[in-house]
């Protein structure tokens, strides 16, 4: 694809991811993988644009993390950069390597979601830090997460240890100005040195490298203490001083600016000994903190009267207008109430699949089976098909847990759910991630079980990344692709019960997801249309809506957003009953042709634009 | 903040809020000012509620604007404009696109479309200026030049000369000679409708 071309020098408008990316081809990294997440995702995908470092999409986060590990114990600078939840999924490998420690150096990037704008949770990743003694960085902005970014190697490399460097929406999407220099270190791999007593984690080395391990802890605490990655901000306002850190350190130097702020970039271990003297010289400390009371409850146990969540919310952004009012009723001051005027009640614009997705047709079908299936969902676009107007998706938790969510449903079948067969919905990325042994988990433990494999081809809730099924790489170029039929087959489930299905035809998937479900074993239907945001996607001539339209509103329930209402009328038959009727045009400029209204349209009004 | 300039700029996905943003962030920083942008785009790729913070000034800390806060607002839907109206200061101002863009709930039936967006958003700011800027553009023989209209809406109501924001417009067509052209002329008709009216 395009020849890779290295990040200038210079001052750029830079989001922090960007920023982050630059600053990791600066310091010299020879190896960086990832699986994609938001607000995360954009560190891969402007690496991969680089000269010189060998960057891939991994299969999950804890491949990533591995992949990354493997290349710090082989002696170069590794990098690997995940959202929030991918850490779960990577946990077993973070946690233990945190003994063996690292090598050459070893940072991962995690994107907490903070104010869950596109996440199922917003867990704060800083507890991973205390959980597995790992140290920790937090900038707020571009140009902090560049320097941070290139300190952070230089820290692990220093005390052998994997950094996080922990983030969050408003320092990945925020672009700001950010100076570079658009040199390389050179940091050619040192080689593996093969020392079982560290790199093979059994009881016996695993238990010398406990002391280590606290030993390290000692260290970290001392150098938080000295680092200037932590700055005290001062102020002649000793009425209040805050310790902060990352975008909230900001909003509170905005809202309080004569006050003195212990701006904390280096985060944990905590640097006691510098908080200790703040608190000695302000009438009262405050955290402020995204998200969990991590920190003030360090330091109220260290001894120190300090407030935090008493008066802040522990969860979303602490933002100027959160923080600001909060502290000031804190100091006694009054706070006039807002005299802002209320925002006006305007109808929500919910995120909708797009015009011509091929996962409408599965939803459409499943709505109209509704009674008859509990459908266990998975996390992508398709969740979705939870909303309206399907309403055809029954529990989402976490990335592949479709599968396991739906045999322990059918397992446990209740009697009120005896009738109904158990559907689990999947999407192509999300199966390669996780959902794989969920399947093998069906197949092993003779479930009953329809799986609704959506393959659009690519990583569509993230924008569109390659995956092992795409038969791209990070750099579009051509490479390996995994064949579902033959992957599912491998996986146990019988040939004849395996079925890829264009999803635009839409009386064939129908029958094929009506039969599937009335047979007593597992099954998988693949649907095999690309996502119509990418390059592989044609369209097809649009479609438009003649006068023969009866306001019969069933294509309406296919959820096309080009299928546009124009008209509402409230019909009574002859038998004295009401209906309602809609009536209907196609937004024909986005129309891309896919055909599923036309196959809702009993009076065959919908047809072809005449170009 | 002292000095500080806060303009939102906000629409619906693949209405071109976003670059709209970064060329007005582009105009901030060719005047020498620091400055941090921010959007809410929403998981939608397409359709959701688009809002872009840009803070301009000699020195920028926090990203987002608070609500009340807001200088000027660009708004690139009628109804989006009456959304965020709220966050703008007393006496901010606000330019509103007429253009409707109606959602699949409120297709549907779920819920409606308010009859004059554009009168309740009249009625809520000190000051508002409002243009058909697809018209405008379809008049000009491309809608896609809705874009520009609206930036050119707002190049006099900035703190530095229309010029500037003009040049880093058309910069975006340094290669493609054929579209400079159509883009000086759909920024100027942009500025000549929001001159013609007074702040109201
Ligand atoms: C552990 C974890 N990693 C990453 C994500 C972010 N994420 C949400 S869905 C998804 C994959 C969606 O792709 P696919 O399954 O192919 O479905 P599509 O969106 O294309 O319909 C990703 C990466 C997440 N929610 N959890």
């Amino acid at each position: 694809m395009n020849a890779a071309v290295p990040p200038a020098a210079g001052r750029f408008l830079l989001s922090g991811n960007e920023a982050i990316a630059r600053a990791v081809w600066e310091a010299g990294v020879r190896v960086a993988a990832a699986y994609p997440g938001t607000p995360s995702t954009e560190m891969l995908e402007f690496l991969a644009a680089y000269p010189d470092v060998d960057t891939h999409w991994a299969v999950n986060e804890k491949v990533s993390l591995e992949v990354a590990i493997g290349a710090s114990l082989a002696g170069a600078r590794a990098f690997c950069c995940m959202k929030h939840v991918g850490v779960n999924v990577a946990a077993d490998a973070l946690m233990s390597q945190s003994l063996a420690g690292a090598r050459g150096g070893l940072v991962l990037a995690v994107a907490d979601d903070v104010g869950l704008s596109s996440s199922q949770n917003e867990q704060d990743s800083r507890y991973w830090g205390r959980f597995g003694h790992l140290p920790i960085m937090e900038p707020s902005d571009s140009q902090e997460a560049f320097e941070m970014a290139k300190m952070a190697f230089e820290i692990s490399e220093r005390f052998e240890v994997p950094v996080i460097l922990r983030l969050t929406t408003r320092v990945c999407h925020v672009k700001a100005l950010c100076v570079t220099t658009g040199r390389r270190e050179e940091r050619p791999a040192t080689g593996f040195s093969i020392d079982p007593n560290r790199w093979v984690l059994v009881p016996g080395t695993a238990r010398k490298r406990l002391p280590l391990m606290f030993e390290r802890d000692k260290a970290l605490a001392a150098f938080a203490e000295q680092t200037e990655l932590s700055v005290l901000m001062d102020g002649t306002d000793r009425r209040v001083g805050f310790v902060s850190m990352g975008p909230a350190a900001l909003a509170v130097r905005e809202a309080f600016p004569d006050a003195p702020l212990l701006k904390l970039g280096f985060t944990h271990p905590l640097p006691m000994g510098r908080i200790r003297a703040l608190a000695a010289t302000v009438d009262k400390l405050v955290v402020v903190e995204e998200t969990e009371p991590l920190v003030e409850r360090e330091i109220a146990a260290a001894g120190i009267a300090v407030h935090g969540k008493d008066i802040l919310p522990s969860s979303g952004e602490l933002s100027y207008d959160v923080v600001r009012p909060r502290v000031l009723r804190l100091i006694g001051e009054t706070v006039p109430e807002s005299d802002l005027a209320a925002a006006p009640q305007v109808f929500p614009r919910p995120p909708t699949m797009c015009v011509g997705c091929p996962h409408l047709a599965p939803y459409y079908v499943l709505s109209r089976m509704r009674d008859d299936v509990l459908i266990s969902g998975d996390i992508g676009c398709y969740t979705l098909g939870a909303g309206h107007p399907w309403n055809a998706l029954d529990t989402t938790i976490c990335m592949g847990a479709s599968m396991g969510i739906a045999l322990g449903i059918s397992k446990a079948r209740a009697e009120a759910d005896a009738e109904r067969s158990v559907v689990a919905v999947i999407g192509d990325s999300t199966f390669l991630h996780m959902g794989m042994q969920g399947l093998l988990d069906i197949t092993y433990n003779r479930g009953n079980i329809t799986v609704l494999l959506l393959d659009n081809r690519t990583v569509g809730m993230t924008g569109g990344q390659e995956h092992p099924a795409t038969g791209r790489d990070i750099h579009g170029d051509p490479a390996p692709q995994i064949d579902f039929p033959k992957l599912v087959e491998a996986l146990g489930v019988k040939p004849e019960r395996i079925r890829v299905i264009d999803p635009y035809e839409l009386p064939t998937l129908a029958n094929a997801i009506r039969e599937e479900t009335k047979i007593a074993e597992p099954s998988v239907i693949i649907t095999n249309q690309p996502c119509v945001l990418i390059d592989s996607h044609k369209r097809k001539p649009p479609f438009v809506v003649n006068e023969d339209c009866n306001g019969c509103a069933n294509c309406l329930k296919v959820g096309c957003p080009a299928i546009l209402v124009t008209r509402r009328e409230t019909k009574v038959g002859a038998n004295g009953r009401t209906r309602e009727l809609a009536f209907v045009e196609i937004d024909t400029p986005f129309c891309t042709g896919c055909t599923l209204c036309v196959k809702t349209c009993a009076p065959k009004a919908i047809v072809e634009a005449q170009r | 903040m002292t000095g500080i300039t806060n303009i939102m700029i906000v629409g619906t996905g693949g209405q071109g809020v976003l670059t709209a943003a970064e060329i007005l962030a582009e105009a901030a920083i060719a005047m020498g000012h620091d400055v941090k942008k921010t959007e809410v785009a929403g998981m939608a790729q397409r359709g959701g509620v688009v809002t872009s913070h840009l803070r301009f000034g000699p020195k920028v800390l926090a990203p987002a604007i608070a609500p009340g806060e807001a200088d000027l607002m660009l708004a690139f839907e009628v109804a989006e404009g009456l959304r965020w109206i709220a966050h703008l200061r007393p006496g901010g101002l606000a330019i509103v696109n007429t253009m409707r863009l109606i959602p699949p709930v409120v297709s549907t039936g779920l819920y409606q479309y308010p009859d004059d967006p554009l009168a309740e958003a009249r009625a809520r700011s000190t000051r508002l200026l409002s243009l058909d800027a697809g018209a405008i553009a379809a008049g000009l023989g491309n809608p896609r030049l809705g874009n520009t209209v609206m930036l050119g809406a707002a190049a006099d109501h900035l703190p530095f000369d229309p010029a500037v924001l003009r040049e880093c417009v058309l910069s975006r067509f340094r290669h493609k000679p054929g579209m400079a052209e159509p883009n000086e002329r759909a920024f100027e008709a942009g500025r000549a409708a929001t001159a013609a009216q007074s702040a109201a």
